[in-house]
Protein backbone atom coordinates (compact mmCIF):
# COMPACT_ATOMS: atom_id res chain seq x y z
CA UNK A 1 0.00 0.00 0.00
CA UNK A 2 2.89 2.20 0.83
CA UNK A 3 4.69 1.49 -2.36
CA UNK A 4 1.87 2.46 -4.09
CA UNK A 5 1.28 5.53 -2.36
CA UNK A 6 4.84 6.62 -3.26
CA UNK A 7 4.38 5.34 -6.46
CA UNK A 8 1.45 7.62 -7.19
CA UNK A 9 3.27 10.72 -5.47
CA UNK A 10 6.38 10.39 -7.26
CA UNK A 11 3.76 9.66 -10.86
CA UNK A 12 2.50 13.03 -9.71
CA UNK A 13 5.70 15.21 -9.20
CA UNK A 14 6.84 14.10 -12.44
CA UNK A 15 4.05 15.42 -14.26
CA UNK A 16 3.97 18.65 -12.22
CA UNK A 17 7.57 19.19 -12.76
CA UNK A 18 7.18 18.31 -16.65
CA UNK A 19 4.60 20.50 -17.16
CA UNK A 20 6.30 23.46 -15.89
CA UNK A 21 9.54 22.72 -16.47
CA UNK A 22 10.61 24.54 -19.69
CA UNK A 23 13.84 24.45 -22.03
CA UNK A 24 17.00 26.18 -21.16
CA UNK A 25 17.35 27.49 -24.99
CA UNK A 26 15.71 31.12 -25.28
CA UNK A 27 14.04 30.40 -28.33
CA UNK A 28 12.91 27.45 -27.10
CA UNK A 29 11.52 28.36 -23.64
CA UNK A 30 9.13 31.26 -24.76
CA UNK A 31 7.86 29.11 -27.65
CA UNK A 32 7.02 26.48 -24.46
CA UNK A 33 5.68 28.91 -22.28
CA UNK A 34 3.86 31.45 -24.57
CA UNK A 35 2.12 27.68 -26.33
CA UNK A 36 1.05 26.60 -22.74
CA UNK A 37 0.00 29.69 -21.66
CA UNK A 38 -1.77 29.94 -25.20
CA UNK A 39 -3.34 26.95 -24.71
CA UNK A 40 -4.35 27.20 -21.03
CA UNK A 41 -6.30 30.71 -21.75
CA UNK A 42 -8.01 29.29 -24.98
CA UNK A 43 -9.29 26.47 -23.13
CA UNK A 44 -13.54 27.63 -22.32
CA UNK A 45 -13.74 24.92 -20.00
CA UNK A 46 -11.23 26.69 -17.37
CA UNK A 47 -12.80 29.14 -15.18
CA UNK A 48 -11.50 32.50 -14.88
CA UNK A 49 -10.20 32.13 -11.22
CA UNK A 50 -8.05 28.88 -12.31
CA UNK A 51 -6.64 30.85 -15.40
CA UNK A 52 -5.45 33.39 -13.39
CA UNK A 53 -4.07 31.24 -11.20
CA UNK A 54 -2.03 29.67 -13.62
CA UNK A 55 -1.04 33.04 -14.99
CA UNK A 56 0.39 33.91 -11.41
CA UNK A 57 2.18 30.70 -10.85
CA UNK A 58 3.53 30.63 -14.44
CA UNK A 59 4.90 34.24 -13.90
CA UNK A 60 6.37 33.55 -10.86
CA UNK A 61 8.58 30.83 -11.62
CA UNK A 62 9.62 32.89 -15.29
CA UNK A 63 9.37 36.27 -14.78
CA UNK A 64 12.40 37.75 -12.76
CA UNK A 65 10.01 39.97 -10.96
CA UNK A 66 12.51 41.17 -8.22
CA UNK A 67 14.85 42.64 -11.18
CA UNK A 68 12.26 43.85 -12.88
CA UNK A 69 10.94 46.15 -9.72
CA UNK A 70 14.56 47.21 -9.08
CA UNK A 71 15.02 48.37 -12.88
CA UNK A 72 11.73 50.12 -12.72
CA UNK A 73 12.86 52.06 -9.58
CA UNK A 74 15.42 53.74 -11.78
CA UNK A 75 18.80 55.29 -9.89
CA UNK A 76 16.75 55.62 -6.47
CA UNK A 77 17.01 51.99 -5.94
CA UNK A 78 20.40 52.68 -4.87
CA UNK A 79 19.84 55.21 -2.30
CA UNK A 80 16.92 54.04 -0.80
CA UNK A 81 17.03 51.69 2.89
CA UNK A 82 17.12 47.92 2.54
CA UNK A 83 13.87 48.23 4.23
CA UNK A 84 12.24 49.75 1.80
CA UNK A 85 13.11 48.20 -1.19
CA UNK A 86 12.10 45.15 0.27
CA UNK A 87 8.88 46.77 1.19
CA UNK A 88 8.78 48.08 -2.88
CA UNK A 89 9.54 44.70 -4.13
CA UNK A 90 7.16 42.80 -2.17
CA UNK A 91 4.34 45.51 -3.29
CA UNK A 92 5.00 45.42 -6.67
CA UNK A 93 4.77 41.66 -7.03
CA UNK A 94 1.40 41.85 -6.27
CA UNK A 95 1.01 44.72 -7.87
CA UNK A 96 2.33 43.24 -11.21
CA UNK A 97 0.57 39.68 -10.40
CA UNK A 98 -2.71 42.00 -10.75
CA UNK A 99 -1.92 43.74 -13.85
CA UNK A 100 -0.80 41.22 -15.64
CA UNK A 101 -3.38 38.86 -14.74
CA UNK A 102 -5.94 41.63 -15.36
CA UNK A 103 -4.11 42.25 -18.88
CA UNK A 104 -4.83 38.66 -20.32
CA UNK A 105 -8.39 38.00 -18.48
CA UNK A 106 -9.65 39.40 -22.38
CA UNK A 107 -7.67 37.21 -24.15
CA UNK A 108 -8.81 36.19 -27.72
CA UNK A 109 -7.26 33.30 -29.85
CA UNK A 110 -4.13 33.68 -31.45
CA UNK A 111 -1.29 31.85 -33.15
CA UNK A 112 2.06 32.80 -31.75
CA UNK A 113 5.10 32.18 -33.85
CA UNK A 114 8.58 32.70 -32.44
CA UNK A 115 10.70 34.31 -35.53
CA UNK A 116 14.71 34.23 -33.93
CA UNK A 117 16.53 34.83 -31.18
CA UNK A 118 19.55 37.03 -30.77
CA UNK A 119 22.02 36.97 -28.25
CA UNK A 120 23.52 40.73 -26.88
CA UNK A 121 25.50 39.67 -23.89
CA UNK A 122 26.24 36.59 -22.27
CA UNK A 123 23.43 37.72 -19.79
CA UNK A 124 20.90 39.04 -22.14
CA UNK A 125 19.20 37.46 -25.36
CA UNK A 126 16.12 38.97 -27.06
CA UNK A 127 14.15 36.71 -28.77
CA UNK A 128 11.39 37.54 -31.35
CA UNK A 129 7.92 36.74 -32.17
CA UNK A 130 4.69 37.60 -33.49
CA UNK A 131 1.43 37.02 -32.69
CA UNK A 132 -1.41 36.81 -34.95
CA UNK A 133 -4.70 37.43 -33.76
CA UNK A 134 -7.52 34.82 -35.38
CA UNK A 135 -9.86 38.02 -35.55
CA UNK A 136 -7.76 39.61 -38.59
CA UNK A 137 -6.07 42.43 -36.53
CA UNK A 138 -2.87 43.28 -37.80
CA UNK A 139 -0.14 41.04 -36.35
CA UNK A 140 1.69 42.17 -33.11
CA UNK A 141 5.00 42.17 -33.12
CA UNK A 142 6.86 41.30 -29.35
CA UNK A 143 10.25 40.86 -28.38
CA UNK A 144 11.48 39.04 -25.15
CA UNK A 145 14.33 40.22 -23.53
CA UNK A 146 15.83 36.60 -21.53
CA UNK A 147 17.80 37.32 -18.79
CA UNK A 148 20.34 34.22 -18.90
CA UNK A 149 23.01 34.64 -16.12
CA UNK A 150 22.18 30.93 -15.40
CA UNK A 151 21.95 29.24 -18.43
CA UNK A 152 19.95 26.25 -16.72
CA UNK A 153 17.13 28.80 -16.28
CA UNK A 154 16.32 31.73 -18.07
CA UNK A 155 13.57 34.22 -17.12
CA UNK A 156 11.95 37.10 -18.55
CA UNK A 157 12.91 40.42 -18.01
CA UNK A 158 11.09 42.51 -20.26
CA UNK A 159 8.41 42.50 -22.78
CA UNK A 160 8.64 44.74 -25.87
CA UNK A 161 5.45 45.15 -27.79
CA UNK A 162 5.55 46.72 -31.21
CA UNK A 163 9.17 48.36 -29.91
CA UNK A 164 7.33 49.95 -26.58
CA UNK A 165 9.06 48.48 -23.74
CA UNK A 166 6.58 47.95 -20.38
CA UNK A 167 9.68 47.52 -18.48
CA UNK A 168 10.65 51.15 -19.20
CA UNK A 169 7.21 52.59 -19.91
CA UNK A 170 6.52 51.49 -15.89
CA UNK A 171 9.64 52.92 -15.02
CA UNK A 172 8.91 56.23 -16.48
CA UNK A 173 5.59 56.09 -14.94
CA UNK A 174 7.32 55.54 -11.39
CA UNK A 175 9.76 58.13 -12.12
CA UNK A 176 7.14 60.62 -12.43
CA UNK A 177 5.70 59.62 -9.43
CA UNK A 178 8.51 59.80 -7.52
CA UNK A 179 9.69 63.38 -8.43
CA UNK A 180 6.36 64.74 -8.09
CA UNK A 181 6.85 63.66 -4.66
CA UNK A 182 10.39 64.06 -3.38
CA UNK A 183 11.63 60.58 -4.35
CA UNK A 184 9.51 59.40 -1.18
CA UNK A 185 9.88 55.44 -1.73
CA UNK A 186 6.82 55.18 0.62
CA UNK A 187 4.53 56.83 -1.46
CA UNK A 188 5.48 54.82 -4.32
CA UNK A 189 4.81 52.20 -2.37
CA UNK A 190 1.53 53.62 -0.90
CA UNK A 191 0.13 54.24 -4.34
CA UNK A 192 1.00 50.06 -5.14
CA UNK A 193 -1.32 49.32 -2.60
CA UNK A 194 -3.81 51.51 -3.00
CA UNK A 195 -3.97 50.22 -6.49
CA UNK A 196 -4.47 46.83 -5.30
CA UNK A 197 -7.32 47.55 -2.89
CA UNK A 198 -9.42 48.78 -5.76
CA UNK B 1 14.69 81.20 -57.10
CA UNK B 2 14.87 79.68 -54.37
CA UNK B 3 10.76 79.89 -52.26
CA UNK B 4 10.65 82.13 -49.45
CA UNK B 5 8.71 79.17 -47.18
CA UNK B 6 11.87 76.70 -47.55
CA UNK B 7 14.35 79.28 -46.64
CA UNK B 8 12.28 80.17 -43.21
CA UNK B 9 12.38 76.17 -42.58
CA UNK B 10 15.61 75.92 -43.40
CA UNK B 11 16.54 78.90 -40.86
CA UNK B 12 13.91 77.36 -38.20
CA UNK B 13 15.45 73.87 -38.58
CA UNK B 14 19.40 75.18 -37.99
CA UNK B 15 17.63 77.12 -35.02
CA UNK B 16 16.16 74.00 -33.74
CA UNK B 17 19.10 72.53 -34.58
CA UNK B 18 21.05 74.63 -32.32
CA UNK B 19 18.73 75.14 -29.19
CA UNK B 20 17.20 71.36 -28.70
CA UNK B 21 19.47 68.89 -30.17
CA UNK B 22 20.66 68.71 -26.44
CA UNK B 23 17.37 68.75 -24.67
CA UNK B 24 16.37 66.19 -22.68
CA UNK B 25 12.91 64.48 -23.88
CA UNK B 26 11.89 63.42 -20.67
CA UNK B 27 11.93 66.74 -19.55
CA UNK B 28 8.31 69.02 -19.42
CA UNK B 29 7.46 71.94 -20.88
CA UNK B 30 4.78 72.78 -18.67
CA UNK B 31 3.56 70.18 -17.02
CA UNK B 32 1.32 72.28 -14.74
CA UNK B 33 -0.94 73.21 -18.07
CA UNK B 34 -0.38 69.58 -20.00
CA UNK B 35 -2.12 67.55 -17.17
CA UNK B 36 -5.67 69.50 -17.43
CA UNK B 37 -5.07 69.22 -21.31
CA UNK B 38 -5.09 65.71 -20.79
CA UNK B 39 -7.43 65.28 -18.54
CA UNK B 40 -9.98 67.28 -21.19
CA UNK B 41 -8.45 64.61 -23.89
CA UNK B 42 -9.15 61.99 -21.82
CA UNK B 43 -12.51 63.07 -21.00
CA UNK B 44 -13.02 64.43 -25.01
CA UNK B 45 -12.40 60.62 -25.88
CA UNK B 46 -14.54 59.18 -23.59
CA UNK B 47 -17.50 61.51 -24.69
CA UNK B 48 -16.57 61.24 -28.49
CA UNK B 49 -13.67 59.35 -29.57
CA UNK B 50 -14.54 55.93 -27.77
CA UNK B 51 -18.12 55.45 -28.49
CA UNK B 52 -17.15 56.77 -32.23
CA UNK B 53 -14.30 53.52 -32.30
CA UNK B 54 -16.89 51.54 -30.72
CA UNK B 55 -19.25 52.07 -33.18
CA UNK B 56 -16.81 52.40 -36.35
CA UNK B 57 -15.99 48.52 -35.03
CA UNK B 58 -19.11 47.51 -35.60
CA UNK B 59 -18.96 47.97 -39.59
CA UNK B 60 -17.87 45.28 -41.82
CA UNK B 61 -14.35 44.36 -41.78
CA UNK B 62 -14.00 44.95 -45.60
CA UNK B 63 -14.97 48.95 -44.97
CA UNK B 64 -12.93 49.27 -42.26
CA UNK B 65 -10.29 47.68 -43.98
CA UNK B 66 -10.94 50.16 -47.39
CA UNK B 67 -10.89 52.95 -44.86
CA UNK B 68 -7.73 52.23 -43.30
CA UNK B 69 -5.74 51.74 -46.78
CA UNK B 70 -7.65 54.61 -48.09
CA UNK B 71 -6.01 57.48 -45.46
CA UNK B 72 -2.69 55.52 -45.13
CA UNK B 73 -2.27 55.73 -48.88
CA UNK B 74 -2.64 59.54 -48.38
CA UNK B 75 -0.24 59.53 -45.52
CA UNK B 76 1.83 57.98 -48.48
CA UNK B 77 2.21 61.60 -49.76
CA UNK B 78 3.41 62.87 -46.55
CA UNK B 79 6.21 60.09 -46.70
CA UNK B 80 7.54 60.88 -50.36
CA UNK B 81 9.13 64.06 -49.56
CA UNK B 82 10.46 63.18 -46.09
CA UNK B 83 11.91 60.12 -47.50
CA UNK B 84 13.94 62.49 -49.85
CA UNK B 85 14.91 64.41 -47.02
CA UNK B 86 16.08 61.93 -45.17
CA UNK B 87 17.73 60.89 -48.12
CA UNK B 88 16.34 57.34 -47.44
CA UNK B 89 16.32 55.80 -51.74
CA UNK B 90 15.03 52.64 -50.29
CA UNK B 91 12.23 53.32 -48.25
CA UNK B 92 11.43 56.04 -51.15
CA UNK B 93 11.12 53.34 -53.44
CA UNK B 94 8.56 51.38 -51.13
CA UNK B 95 7.16 54.58 -50.70
CA UNK B 96 6.31 55.38 -53.99
CA UNK B 97 5.95 52.12 -55.73
CA UNK B 98 3.40 51.84 -53.02
CA UNK B 99 1.78 55.08 -53.70
CA UNK B 100 1.23 54.30 -57.61
CA UNK B 101 0.36 50.81 -57.32
CA UNK B 102 -2.86 51.59 -54.38
CA UNK B 103 -3.96 54.37 -56.07
CA UNK B 104 -4.32 53.12 -59.52
CA UNK B 105 -4.59 48.58 -59.14
CA UNK B 106 -6.04 49.44 -55.44
CA UNK B 107 -8.96 51.71 -56.63
CA UNK B 108 -8.05 55.07 -54.90
CA UNK B 109 -5.91 53.35 -52.06
CA UNK B 110 -9.50 51.99 -51.23
CA UNK B 111 -6.73 48.32 -51.55
CA UNK B 112 -3.39 47.36 -50.86
CA UNK B 113 -2.21 45.33 -53.25
CA UNK B 114 1.23 46.66 -52.97
CA UNK B 115 1.57 45.08 -49.76
CA UNK B 116 1.52 41.52 -51.26
CA UNK B 117 4.11 42.52 -53.79
CA UNK B 118 6.26 43.55 -50.46
CA UNK B 119 6.16 47.05 -50.91
CA UNK B 120 5.48 48.64 -47.43
CA UNK B 121 5.30 52.78 -46.51
CA UNK B 122 6.83 53.48 -43.13
CA UNK B 123 5.15 56.17 -42.19
CA UNK B 124 7.44 59.33 -42.24
CA UNK B 125 6.62 63.25 -41.09
CA UNK B 126 8.71 66.27 -40.44
CA UNK B 127 9.35 65.49 -36.88
CA UNK B 128 10.67 62.14 -38.07
CA UNK B 129 12.85 64.10 -40.67
CA UNK B 130 14.07 66.65 -37.77
CA UNK B 131 14.58 63.98 -35.76
CA UNK B 132 17.10 61.96 -38.33
CA UNK B 133 19.15 65.11 -38.46
CA UNK B 134 19.87 64.95 -35.11
CA UNK B 135 17.63 67.59 -33.72
CA UNK B 136 16.40 66.55 -30.39
CA UNK B 137 12.73 66.30 -29.08
CA UNK B 138 12.79 69.41 -26.58
CA UNK B 139 10.67 69.11 -23.88
CA UNK B 140 6.93 67.33 -23.97
CA UNK B 141 3.72 69.08 -23.32
CA UNK B 142 0.24 67.66 -24.41
CA UNK B 143 -1.81 69.73 -26.98
CA UNK B 144 -5.59 69.96 -26.89
CA UNK B 145 -7.51 66.90 -28.58
CA UNK B 146 -4.20 66.21 -30.74
CA UNK B 147 -2.50 64.48 -27.47
CA UNK B 148 0.98 64.41 -26.86
CA UNK B 149 3.98 66.02 -28.78
CA UNK B 150 7.57 67.37 -28.13
CA UNK B 151 8.31 70.88 -29.16
CA UNK B 152 10.34 69.26 -31.89
CA UNK B 153 7.40 67.49 -33.21
CA UNK B 154 4.73 70.19 -32.94
CA UNK B 155 7.27 72.33 -34.95
CA UNK B 156 7.16 69.57 -37.65
CA UNK B 157 3.27 69.10 -36.86
CA UNK B 158 3.16 72.64 -38.42
CA UNK B 159 5.77 71.96 -41.23
CA UNK B 160 3.74 69.20 -42.52
CA UNK B 161 1.25 71.17 -43.97
CA UNK B 162 3.91 72.53 -46.13
CA UNK B 163 5.72 69.45 -47.07
CA UNK B 164 1.88 67.34 -47.69
CA UNK B 165 0.79 67.26 -50.89
CA UNK B 166 -2.57 66.08 -49.92
CA UNK B 167 -2.40 69.71 -47.15
CA UNK B 168 -1.18 71.51 -50.37
CA UNK B 169 -4.52 71.12 -52.33
CA UNK B 170 -7.18 71.42 -49.35
CA UNK B 171 -6.45 73.26 -46.90
CA UNK B 172 -4.54 75.98 -48.64
CA UNK B 173 -6.79 74.78 -51.73
CA UNK B 174 -3.96 74.73 -54.40
CA UNK B 175 -4.23 72.85 -57.73
CA UNK B 176 -2.09 70.30 -58.19
CA UNK B 177 -2.54 68.05 -61.39
CA UNK B 178 -5.81 68.88 -61.55
CA UNK B 179 -6.77 67.84 -58.40
CA UNK B 180 -7.80 70.35 -55.41
CA UNK B 181 -10.06 69.99 -52.70
CA UNK B 182 -10.99 71.81 -49.26
CA UNK B 183 -10.40 71.92 -46.02
CA UNK B 184 -13.57 68.94 -45.23
CA UNK B 185 -11.36 66.98 -47.29
CA UNK B 186 -8.51 67.36 -45.24
CA UNK B 187 -10.11 67.33 -41.85
CA UNK B 188 -12.23 64.22 -43.06
CA UNK B 189 -9.61 61.62 -43.58
CA UNK B 190 -7.34 62.94 -40.64
CA UNK B 191 -10.17 61.91 -38.57
CA UNK B 192 -11.31 59.20 -39.70
CA UNK B 193 -7.12 57.94 -39.40
CA UNK B 194 -7.58 59.10 -35.88
CA UNK B 195 -10.39 56.95 -35.23
CA UNK B 196 -8.95 53.80 -37.13
CA UNK B 197 -6.52 54.54 -34.88
CA UNK B 198 -8.50 54.32 -31.98
CA UNK B 199 -10.91 51.58 -33.03
CA UNK B 200 -7.56 49.06 -33.38
CA UNK B 201 -6.68 49.93 -29.75
CA UNK B 202 -9.32 49.88 -28.00
CA UNK B 203 -8.43 47.27 -25.72
CA UNK B 204 -4.82 48.08 -25.19
CA UNK B 205 -6.29 51.85 -24.03
CA UNK B 206 -8.57 49.99 -21.85
CA UNK B 207 -5.65 48.10 -20.16
CA UNK B 208 -3.43 50.87 -19.87
CA UNK B 209 -6.08 53.11 -18.23
CA UNK B 210 -7.25 50.50 -15.84
CA UNK B 211 -3.83 49.05 -15.15
CA UNK B 212 -1.85 52.79 -14.54
CA UNK B 213 -1.06 54.35 -11.56
CA UNK B 214 -0.56 57.58 -13.76
CA UNK B 215 -2.03 56.99 -16.83
CA UNK B 216 -0.52 60.98 -17.98
CA UNK B 217 3.22 59.17 -17.49
CA UNK B 218 2.45 56.17 -19.16
CA UNK B 219 1.23 57.81 -22.21
CA UNK B 220 4.19 60.27 -22.25
CA UNK B 221 6.74 57.57 -22.49
CA UNK B 222 4.81 55.23 -24.90
CA UNK B 223 4.76 58.57 -27.00
CA UNK B 224 8.59 59.04 -26.80
CA UNK B 225 9.41 54.94 -27.20
CA UNK B 226 7.35 55.14 -30.61
CA UNK B 227 8.52 58.58 -31.81
CA UNK B 228 11.92 57.15 -30.84
CA UNK B 229 11.28 53.97 -32.63
CA UNK B 230 10.00 55.66 -35.88
CA UNK B 231 13.25 58.17 -36.18
CA UNK B 232 15.63 55.54 -36.06
CA UNK B 233 12.85 52.81 -38.04
CA UNK B 234 14.05 50.14 -35.49
CA UNK B 235 12.02 48.30 -32.53
CA UNK B 236 15.27 47.69 -31.19
CA UNK B 237 15.52 49.59 -27.68
CA UNK B 238 19.00 51.02 -26.06
CA UNK B 239 20.54 48.88 -23.84
CA UNK B 240 18.99 51.20 -21.46
CA UNK B 241 20.17 50.25 -17.93
CA UNK B 242 19.79 46.64 -18.17
CA UNK B 243 23.60 46.53 -18.39
CA UNK B 244 24.20 47.35 -14.75
CA UNK B 245 21.35 46.69 -12.90
CA UNK B 246 23.50 43.36 -12.05
CA UNK B 247 26.68 44.80 -10.89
Amino acid sequence: MKKLFVFFISFFLILSSKALAYSSDPKEFITELVGEVIENLSDKSIPSEDKAKFIEKIALENVDIKALSLYTLGEIRKSSSKSDLTKFQSSFEKYFLKSLTSRLTDYSSSRFEVIEAEQKSSNYTIVSSIIKPDDGSPDIKIDWRIYTKNPEKPLIRDLIVEGLSLARTQKEEFASILSSNNNDLNFLINKLEEFLKN
Amino acid sequence: MIPKKIIVLSICTIFLTNVFSKAKAAEECFEKVSRPIFKFNMAFDDAIMEPVAKGYNKLPEAIKSGAGNFTSNISTLLTIPNNILQGNIKDLGHSVGSFFINSTLGVLGIFNPAEKIGLKANKEDVGQTLGAYGIGAGCYFVLPILGPTTLRDAVGLYADSFVDPFAHITIREKELFNISGNEIDYFSVKGTTAIDFRSDNISNFDNLEKNSIDLYSSIKSIYLQDRENKIKNSNINAEDEWGNLDK
